[in-house]
């Protein structure tokens, strides 16, 4: 049992490390830069929320199949395998949970008083150092609330991870794939214990989120 | 300094020229005249459609010569109507923040003499014992110390003031209008102050420009 309760954490840590760059990222580069295009992509981004898990598995084998045009590039130039590997779970996972990421991301920073990054520029600050210094110290929490609920979302990635990394025990099984499985196979008493884990788990999860926003805005006000 | 700034808005286009060399010059005008979009343009935060800024002889911004240096190299120093200092950093902090740009700052003696320097300044404007408080823990008056400090201690060839004493109350108005006069003899900084109020215009102006609709309607030298 103990097995895809650590791959779950593994393959959810990696996920919501990338997701965290890539939606921090992406939401400073398309709320503050022009970028060209900037509702497709923002669209593009936001696209897994909304898709059902098998649409994205499924898109996800094109790309990154043995003859798709990612995978087949990895498998030929690296050596490299996605497809029932938990990297392929790594990649789904991110996939899934960026749009979380990159959501909270964006409203800590559109909501931020510009002010701020003028008094930054004026007092001499190169782009690199207002974003250092100033943007991303003063999104922290919108960031910190979009890395717990992509962490929550990663984990229990089930449908998107089944078709691209499948459920080999050991080796890309994770807790929801297993639960799916012990039930299947009549196991009620593993998947009792999983779900129960799973359960609390997200739910201590959600509620730490909750107390340290709520401390964090009750000093806010105490000013 | 000299200014002619063209610069389109949304109800009327702001079209001014002016120089001046020393002293305080105030420009007093109604809220929405287009004040603040001149020491925009002059910091560099915006960019004018047309027009030549100078500042001590250093072209700043000229659009017949394709010269427009970002603010952060302008070495103009600017006090935002709220003051915008940052949330996340203390007091001190905040001060050192345009010194610790400064590429001296990298020498080790040119380091200690600034910040010493900024030591004396916080010395002379009586908040050397906030220097370990966030922002949300100083009175109005002392965060408009701190942000004068902050944007001083830079050394600036010239200092931007937007509304400087509107968001204090009447009584600690009084009070800093004495220190204001006060700053102005000790730090002789060319300084352009923007106002609504008559009355800060009278007793701080060297020379005084009126603003209505995005033009100078009346500009003279009043002392």
């Amino acid at each position: 049992m103990l097995s895809p309760i650590l791959l779950s954490l593994k393959i959810a840590t990696i996920a919501t490390v990338f997701s965290f760059l890539l939606g921090v990222f992406f939401a400073y580069t398309l709320n503050k830069k022009k970028i060209p295009g900037k509702n497709i992509w923002e669209t593009i981004l936001i696209l897994p929320m909304v898709l059902p898990p098998s649409v994205m598995g499924y898109l996800l084998l094109i790309a990154f199949g043995k003859r798709g045009f990612i995978g087949g590039f990895l498998l030929e130039t690296f050596d490299l395998q996605i497809i029932f590997t938990w990297i392929g779970a790594v990649i789904a996972s991110c996939i899934v949970s960026l749009p979380l990421m990159y959501q909270n991301a964006k409203s800590a920073i559109i909501s931020m008083d510009p002010v701020y990054e003028k008094a930054a520029q004026t007092l001499g600050s190169s782009e690199w150092k207002i974003f250092r210094t100033v943007i991303f110290p003063l999104a922290w929490p919108g960031i910190i609330s979009g890395i717990v609920l992509s962490f929550a979302r990663a984990i229990g990635e089930f449908g998107a991870t089944l078709m691209i990394a499948g459920n080999i025990p050991g080796k890309t099984q994770t807790i929801p794939t297993a639960i799916y499985f012990a039930v299947e196979s009549g196991n009620t008493e593993m998947a009792n214990r999983l779900v129960l884990i799973m359960t609390l788990f997200s739910f201590a999860l959600i509620l730490g989120l909750n107390a340290w926003l709520k401390k964090r805005n009750y000093i806010g006000r105490q000013g | 300094m000299y200014f002619r700034i063209i610069k389109k808005l949304d109800h009327f286009s702001v079209d001014v020229e002016y120089e001046f060399n020393q002293g305080v010059l105030v420009i007093q005008g109604e809220s929405g005249a287009g004040k603040t979009t001149i020491l925009n343009c002059i910091s560099g935060l915006t960019v004018p459609d047309g027009g030549r800024i100078s500042v001590e002889e250093r072209v700043v911004f000229d659009s017949d010569g394709g010269i427009d240096l970002p603010a952060r190299t302008r070495n103009i120093g600017y006090l935002f109507q709220n003051y915008a200092l940052f949330p996340n950093m203390t007091v001190h902090q905040n001060i050192i923040y345009g010194i610790k740009n400064k590429p001296e700052y990298r020498d080790k003696d040119q380091k200690e003499k600034l910040l010493s320097y900024a030591d004396d300044v916080m010395d002379t404007f009586g908040i050397a014992h906030l220097k370990k408080r966030h922002p949300d823990r100083i009175s109005g008056g002392e965060k408009q110390r701190v942000a004068l400090s902050r944007a001083i201690v830079t050394k600036p060839s010239l200092l931007l003031l937007d509304e400087p004493f509107s968001a204090l109350d009447q009584q600690t108005k009084e009070l800093v209008y004495q220190e204001f006069s006060s700053f102005k003899e000790n730090f002789k900084i060319p300084t352009i102050l923007i106002t609504h109020d008559a009355a800060e215009s009278e007793m701080f102006a060297d020379s005084r420009i009126l603003m209505k609709d995005g033009q100078i309607i009346e500009g003279r030298r009043s002392k």
